[in-house]
């Protein structure tokens, strides 16, 4: 039996009197697709944050890739990836200096980043693009090579915070083909996004509401513990009952 | 129609920004009290488009007249009349909700209460935080102070640049129906959003893709217009029939869709029962025994990913 990639028992973070996360208890299996969804401020980003070893948790526990988030940060950013919509690439270097400068950063040899950046550029096809300015790049280009260069170091888990957002339809499609591929290879994948179709997409979700864990499983499992037939209904029953100002 | 019934009146308009075609040759017009919705993705050109109709940029090319004015030349007869909500939150952190409505009404010589007939339901869930400084609201109450702000001088023209980008589900709808308290005045809408989903909350929408408009017309008059048969289909290895489903011959396109693939198929007019048999034994003779599905109405993001991908094919 292996470990989870992801395991955490009454995660608790508080800012004073707050409490963003409030004892979340969950477990994703190695090579899942895990949808982490919730509406703007149910503490997301705040559990994420834990989960990828930025912030200390107030109280529980939290193992990610084998590595305890509270006593051994480090080691957790080293065995995980991310990606988000806000902080990705460097728009003022080229595909392949991106490449080069994560890849240096996360320590891999010259030869491994050369053979990982063939491979993970063939993938999106962008290998004739690799002295482009990332800035030239078509936004939806620019976030499948931001997903490549969080996997460039072979990730255990890689954490993917609402990575389709704006993109048109079909690239959103495209995105959610490499995550598919990305799980087949034994990466386990946490997803955020606000599209609940995409929600689907994934072999398990859970759904946060003010700090909480309301619901958890397969889509299927959700719709049926809530007793509606869309995820859209889902979230819509948990999330509208709570409108702070 | 002429220029004075409507209140925009935009014909072949272009702005290339750096080495961009950001708007590329669109043409439309929006009638006095419509709710007009422009969709696409980002890097549309949609806030470049927003941005010529309030007069912020000059048009390189072509014409738009907004509530009977050319906004190349008359900016400032225009501006009066206008909302603008900017896609980001744009209003003074350090000062108290109430202030910043008050610094809006005062900016365009009204006062808050001459224009609150106009903002009151929104107003009223805004009330009980008028002390509150805007920095400190969540992310729904800076919307709907947004809001009250873009309308407290009782525009005829409301410009909405992405108001529900990043927001989740429930908000979003939630914006929307705020926008529906607003229904029935003399106020003419226009709004950009990223989610094909939001199409059916207005009169007519735009689909916009790279500078141009790809269709233009009512959400269900977009529907109709897909030309081809449309199935939803369901099978336990999801990912599996996808790409049995791509290597159909007939096939034009099988793309994900929540539960379900939405699978497009070339024959013009063939009946869906028919290819669903034909895909069926396709499918199992490909090792996807549980191939279920039924004929659908194509929705807008249907539409949008079929207009893509001919685009993408012509290119």
């Amino acid at each position: 039996m292996t470990t989870p990639a992801i395991e955490t028992t009454n995660l608790t973070r508080r800012f004073g009197d707050f409490v963003a996360v409030d004892a979340i208890t969950l477990s994703v299996a190695r090579g899942e697709v895990f949808g982490f969804l919730g509406a703007n401020g149910a503490g997301k980003t705040t559990a994420i944050r834990m989960l990828i070893g930025l912030l200390a948790p107030s109280d529980g526990e939290a193992t990610v890739a084998g590595a305890n988030v509270r006593t051994d940060p480090a080691t957790v950013r080293r065995r995980i990836g991310y990606m988000s919509q806000r902080f990705s690439l460097y728009d003022d270097l080229t595909v392949r200096e991106n490449v080069e400068l994560y890849g240096t950063i996360y320590g891999l040899s010259r030869a491994e980043i050369r053979s990982r950046m063939t491979e993970l550029l063939e993938r999106i096809q962008l290998t004739a693009s690799r002295d482009t300015l990332v800035r030239q790049l078509p936004l939806g280009w620019k976030q499948q090579l931001a997903l490549m260069v969080a996997l460039l170091h072979r990730p255990e888990v890689v954490f993917l915070d609402e990575p389709t957002g704006g993109v048109d339809p079909i690239t959103r499609r495209r995105f959610w083909e490499l995550i598919y591929a990305t799980a087949a290879e034994g990466t386990t994948v946490l997803v955020t996004t606000h599209y609940l179709d995409e929600a689907e997409y994934c072999d398990r979700l859970s759904i946060m509401v003010d700090g909480r864990i309301a619901a958890m499983g397969t889509p299927a499992e959700v719709r049926a513990q809530v007793g509606v037939s869309t995820l859209d209904e889902v979230f819509l029953t948990l999330t509208r009952a709570v409108a702070a100002p | 129609m002429s220029s004075s019934d409507a209140a925009i009146v935009v014909h072949d308009l272009h702005l290339t920004r750096g080495s961009t075609r950001a708007v590329d040759g669109v043409s439309f017009t929006v009638p006095r009290g419509e709710r007009f919705g422009v969709i696409g993705p980002d890097g549309a050109g949609k806030t470049t488009l927003f941005r010529m109709l309030t007069t912020l940029l000059v048009p390189d090319r072509g014409t738009a007249h907004v509530l009977g004015h050319d906004v190349a030349g008359a900016p400032w007869m225009i501006r009066p009349q206008l909302g603008y909500m900017p896609g980001r939150f744009a209003l003074y952190p350090d000062l108290s909700v109430a202030e910043n409505l008050a610094f809006y009404a005062d900016v365009f010589d009204t006062t808050v209460a001459a224009g609150m007939a106009r903002i009151a339901p929104i107003w009223s869930q805004l009330a009980p935080f008028a002390a509150r400084r805007a920095g400190a609201l969540s992310g729904g109450m800076k919307q709907k102070l947004a809001l009250c702000c873009a309308l407290v001088h009782r525009p005829t023209l409301l410009v909405l640049d992405e108001p529900t980008t990043g927001v989740d589900a429930v908000s979003r709808r939630e914006f929307w129906d705020l926008l529906d308290t607003l229904r029935g005045d003399d106020l003419t809408i226009i709004v950009s959003t990223p989610y094909m989903d939001e199409a059916s909350r207005c009169d007519r929408v735009a689909l916009m893709q790279a500078g141009r408009f790809l269709a233009v017309d009512t959400p269900a008059g977009i529907s109709a217009g897909f030309p081809l048969p449309l199935l939803a289909l369901r099978a336990a290895d999801r990912i599996g029939m996808l790409s049995v489903l791509r290597d159909f011959p007939h096939a034009v396109g099988a793309w994900p869709f929540g539960e379900t693939v939405h699978y497009t198929d070339a024959r013009v007019g063939a009946a869906p029962a028919l290819v669903l048999a034909e895909l069926r034994e396709w499918a199992g003779a490909h090792g996807i025994a549980d191939l279920e599905g039924e004929a659908i109405t194509a929705g807008i993001e249907d539409v949008f990913i079929h207009r893509l991908a001919e685009h993408e094919r012509a290119a």
